[in-house]
């Protein structure tokens, strides 16, 4: 039993750091009906921004605070984000207006290999590492209910929370400001939206700024844990399975997506890796979402698609 | 006062004349909007004035939806200039067309679906909303902040549109799940809530029953009576568009063919010929 709970509570802790990246992509695709391929790439680009600030801004300004490092780096790295986010808005989605789908997400391919690339020339191509002074060491919980107690990992668990967090204030933000109603409003029709004097681009600049900000926390957090290294940018793909599970137009969908999804291939590793030889955890999340664009293409929690014909 | 007088008496004679029209507000001159080849729109001219229904109608494809598309800035004409105001514009958007003070609803309609009667409401204030986007965004939780006190503000017009369009029953459901003919008034209702000076009608009756076209008539009558709006309407249903309108413009394969009361219209030969020929 105490092993279980072991895998299911990592399960839900990997789970919450999927959800922090695929609220990236539904943030996005709810604003704009855009789907985001970059996602991965702005999270790249984001942590190698904080890695690397935390290292010069120190050495700029001949300090030695790491608090206070990791603070101006997240700053500068969240403004940087927002400058990214303004230049996509200007110089390629306010140019695709009312364009076809396919077109917009092959303008967000490109923009993925240009941030790849861009990431490396400005900050070099290295292994960085993010030190926000998250504790390595792992506590035992429950003790006293079972035998030799529960072992959880602190890292992930401040991880988790910290997603959670940042997910609780999303859904706030688009639930109950009167912004978060706009963005809602420019998702659901732009022309509508345009009418009653809702500015579509500003509005796509803070939605790519939130998603860039998105990208920002779960680079910091993925950073921290396995170094600031291109790989980083192949972790998004996991989150596509996630948001296809959730639904891409559903916060809360993109958080019990990323939940199930860890749980999933945590249990299925674990207990159906031996029946079947393991190496489960690598598919599993694509097999589910396969399974679920079979039964329900809209997701778990995604707005359900109909033509009026 | 004087509204209310003439209120009455336009209920019992729905063909009325003399309300306190004023000058001229939007002005149409020699438009010509083409697509690719296609002439949608050939040398229109016509001009609305302050409080007056004006209704454009003719038949399928006679070019109504491309010429309300240009006033709203949705479409950019190739020649002629539109005057709002003194204002002429040329190549705007309809951000910028709703900034001047044209609200519109939409024939298909455009309502955010997901959002309930009150937020798709709420929306329409979004231009009267003075605290920056940023602000509002982190305006306090508590309820202290000066945007929680403008919210509160907003809000209240809001309350008033939907008494006034009767729909309060409604408030919180989602519009993606009301009838058609309610559907239809939500999308007034956002248009309204941005307090525009002239609201252009884009087939507002279209696929109503009876009893819906009654009512959409009276509010828009009600809606033009009590807050002064300038109504610019296209409408498919020539019946009501009679009753409730001061002058008529009529359009035929993108021309203008008739202009004027819709006594006028209705005795005009080409009229006739064009349209009620053809459908009656």
């Amino acid at each position: 039993m105490g092993f279980f709970l072991e895998t299911l509570l990592g399960g839900l802790m990997v789970g919450m750091l999927y959800s922090l990246i695929a609220l990236g992509f539904v943030l996005i695709y709810k604003a704009s009906g855009v789907f985001n391929f970059a996602q991965g790439a702005m999270v790249l680009f984001a942590a190698l921004a904080m890695a690397r600030f935390s290292e010069w801004i120190p050495h700029w300004l001949g300090f030695e605070s790491l608090l206070l490092a990791n603070l101006l780096a997240f700053i500068a790295a969240m403004a940087v984000m927002v400058l990214v986010a303004w230049l996509i808005e200007r110089l390629a989605l306010s140019k695709l207006v009312n364009q076809e789908h396919i077109t917009l997400l092959m303008a967000t391919l490109g923009i993925t290999y240009f941030l790849d690339g861009l990431g490396q020339t400005l900050f070099g191509n290295d292994i960085y590492k993010i030190d926000v002074g998250m504790p390595k060491d792992p506590v035992i919980l429950l003790e006293s209910t079972f035998e030799g107690g529960v072992l959880v990992s602190k890292e992930d668990m401040i991880a988790a929370l910290v997603a959670a967090a940042l997910v609780l204030v999303l859904s706030l933000f688009f639930q109950k400001t009167s912004t978060g109603r706009a963005l809602r409003a420019v998702a659901d029709d732009h022309q509508a939206a345009q009418s009653i004097g809702i500015p579509l681009n500003r509005i796509w600049v803070i939605v790519w700024s939130v998603a860039g900000f998105a990208a920002l926390v779960a680079g910091i957090i993925w950073g921290s844990k396995l170094g600031v290294q291109f790989s980083l940018s192949l972790v998004a793909l996991k989150a596509l399975p996630v948001v296809i599970l959730g639904g891409l137009t559903s916060v809360p969908g993109a958080i019990i997506g990323g939940l199930l999804i860890g749980v999933g291939e945590k249990l299925s590793e674990i207990y159906l890796g031996p029946l079947l030889g393991g190496g489960i955890e690598i598919w599993f999340a694509y097999v589910l979402a396969l399974v679920f664009l079979l039964v329900r293409p809209q997701g778990l929690f995604g707005e359900k698609i109909i033509d009026r014909v | 006062m004087n509204a209310m007088t003439e209120r009455e008496l336009s209920a019992a004679a729905p063909a009325k004349g003399g309300r306190r029209i004023g000058e001229v507000v939007l002005d149409v001159q020699n438009i010509t909007l083409r697509f690719g080849g296609v002439k949608a729109l050939t040398d229109i001219s016509f001009d609305v004035r302050e409080h007056e229904v004006r209704a454009i109608i003719g038949p399928n494809g006679a070019g109504k939806s491309s010429m309300l598309n240009c006033i709203n800035g949705v479409y950019q004409p190739q020649e002629g200039k539109i005057t709002f105001r003194g204002q002429t514009f040329r190549h705007m958007n309809s951000r910028q067309v709703a900034e001047m003070g044209v609200a519109r609803t939409f024939q298909n309609l455009a309502l955010f679906k997901g959002m309930s009667v009150l937020d798709n409401i709420m929306t329409g204030r979004n231009l009267k909303m003075r605290s920056s986007l940023l602000a509002q965004a982190f305006r306090n939780p508590f309820g202290i902040g000066s945007g929680e006190r403008e919210e509160l503000r907003h809000r209240e017009f809001v309350e008033h549109i939907i008494d006034f369009l009767e729909i309060q029953a409604w408030r919180k459901t989602p519009v993606g799940r009301l009838p058609y003919g309610l559907q239809k008034r939500v999308d007034l209702g956002r248009a309204l809530a941005m307090e525009p000076q002239v609201l252009l009608l884009d087939e507002p009756m279209a696929g109503m029953n009876v009893e819906e076209k009654q009512d959409m008539s009276r509010f828009i009558l009600d809606v033009n009576d009590e807050f002064g709006t300038t109504i610019v309407l296209i409408e498919h249903d020539m019946g009501v568009v009679m009753d409730i309108s001061d002058r008529v413009v009529v359009l035929d394969y993108g021309k203008k063919i008739g202009d004027g009361t819709p006594d006028e219209v209705r005795s005009n030969p080409e009229v006739i010929r064009a349209y009620l020929g053809a459908e009656h």
